[in-house]
């Protein structure tokens, strides 16, 4: 099941939203599709990223993801457990985030739902 | 995937819920379950690959064992019917054309296994180099190739019923073996470290017999593996892949396959340019600093680049990021160096090759 508490992305990740802050992840589809998840490089807490910007690599044992923001804003929180457990991407990934943002500003008009991006999976299959 | 070429395995695969992808022209699963798991149920257990791609060449005449003594590295004088050899196959100019395993079925009758994605390639530079009374028949269509790999193959080829008597040794095969019924070539290799066989038979018989093995090897907790775990485990067993280690440009000195160049040998393609002093070198490489180091990576010493990385990736039977690389020789006793990862200078230590050996 989509969580249907936040937002997705075509890019395949997920943001939840409460006040400024946003919290970002991946989707199930994406760890699925990466595979075995072995490594993730975080960003730096007070690291400031743009809108569209790539601000973490998440490596499984095949492929190289870049994981980016679709705000602009600062990182407040980096997922800390993902350094020695990176495979909670694979097994949790609507709870494994991997950075909490502060956003400029958030404009929800381009995110999509996650009916909206259950379906977009499904017409990329 | 509809203009790939398939292998007799290809409903198997689907079947069985494989990722396929493009492998150099072929539609075959990468996983089927998880990379990880499969490297993990080689080393422990047994897995089973669809290994069919791979090209056969079948060179018969009474000259055959010249022209293969002509073509390849090493030395095939010693081979008995029934034996196996590995060899690199070059340029006059050292470069790789290949890296084979010659079969000697019988005195005037050898087969060749050859990479898929050089099948083509190869069976021109065979062709080309023919003398005397030499036939060559491309038979890769014809054959369906299985690997099963892991402490416990043999229990499975018993599980799944075994008419013959099956060879024994490293690098020797016997033919006309029924496995499950299916009449099979069985040969004592394969390319991950560990223990086992690879069956040849024919090609409309290849998806029973993967059924059959599976089925067989249930109790024993078989799994399919795809291309990726086979990349995972020939990795940390240090055996070379061509289009990484291996190369047009890249000599089989330079891969470290010393073992497989025969320099004594009277004659053969590539020779003199064998002889001389080589200029690059392989060495493993074990990440200090956190992070994985990829095929391409630059490696610098001294402040400057002297190579790069061949084949890069985390092994899942130890920790940690390892790669293969490629330098300048004259850094070959260095301990030290650096990887450049996303524009990040990080630091790498030399380790033996191969990373992993199968406990006795």
């Amino acid at each position: 099941m989509t969580p249907n508490d936040r937002k997705y992305t075509k890019e395949h990740e997920w943001l939840l939203i409460e006040g400024n802050t946003v919290k970002i992840g991946i989707t199930d589809h994406a760890q699925d599709a990466l595979g075995d998840i072995v490594f993730v490089e975080l960003p730096a807490v007070d690291d400031t990223f743009a809108e569209g910007e790539s601000f973490a690599v998440v490596e499984s044992v095949k492929a190289v993801s870049q994981i980016y923001t679709s705000i602009g804003g600062t990182v407040i929180e980096i997922n800390e457990e993902l350094d020695a457990t990176p495979e909670l991407l694979n097994s949790d990934p609507y709870e494994a985030f991997i950075a909490v943002f502060r956003a400029d500003e958030i404009d929800e008009s381009e995110l999509l739902t996650a009916e909206e991006y259950d379906a977009f999976v499904a017409s990329e299959a | 995937m509809e203009n790939l070429k398939k292998t007799p395995l290809y409903e198997t695969h689907i079947a069985l819920g494989g990722r396929m992808v493009d492998f150099g022209g072929w539609a075959l699963p990468v996983q089927y379950s998880s990379i990880v798991e499969e490297h993990k149920a080689v080393r422990e257990r047994v897995g089973l690959f669809d290994v069919s791609h791979m090209g056969e060449v079948m060179v018969e005449g009474k000259d055959a064992f010249e022209f293969i003594q002509r073509l390849v590295t090493n030395d095939i004088t010693s081979m008995t019917p029934g034996r196996v050899r590995y060899s690199p196959v070059c340029y006059e100019d050292g470069g790789t054309v290949d890296d084979i395993l010659v079969y000697k079925i019988e005195d005037d009758r050898y087969l060749l296994v050859i990479n898929a994605g050089n099948t083509d390639k190869d069976y021109e530079w065979f062709a080309a180099h023919t003398f005397g009374d030499v036939r060559l028949e491309n038979q890769s269509k014809g054959w369906a190739q299985l690997a099963l790999q892991g402490p416990l193959f043999n229990e499975v080829l018993t599980a799944a019923g075994v008419e013959g008597t099956l060879p024994t040794k490293n690098y020797t095969f016997a033919e006309s073996i029924k496995v499950a019924g299916v009449d099979c070539l069985v040969s004592v290799t394969g390319y991950t470290g560990e223990d086992g066989v690879e069956l040849y038979c024919k090609a409309e018989d290849g998806a029973r017999l993967h059924a059959s093995l599976m089925a067989a090897g249930k109790e024993y907790g078989i799994l399919p593996c795809g291309l990726g775990a086979r990349d995972t485990l020939r990795f940390e067993a240090g055996m070379p892949l061509y289009g990484h280690e291996l190369e047009r440009d890249i000599t089989p000195v330079e891969a470290g396959l010393g073992f497989a160049i025969k320099l004594k040998k009277e004659n053969f393609i590539g020779l003199e340019a064998l002889k001389a002093p080589k200029k690059r070198t392989r060495i493993g490489l074990r990440l200090v600093d956190k992070g994985i180091m990829r095929e391409h990576a630059e490696v610098w010493a001294d402040g400057r680049q002297i190579g790069h990385v061949t084949s890069g990736m985390p092994v899942p039977t130890l920790t940690g990021s390892y790669a293969m690389a490629l330098i300048d020789v004259e850094y070959e006793n260095c301990a030290e160096f650096t990887v450049v990862i996303r524009g990040r200078q990080l630091k790498a230590e030399q380790v033996a090759i191969p990373f992993y050996k199968k406990s006795k």
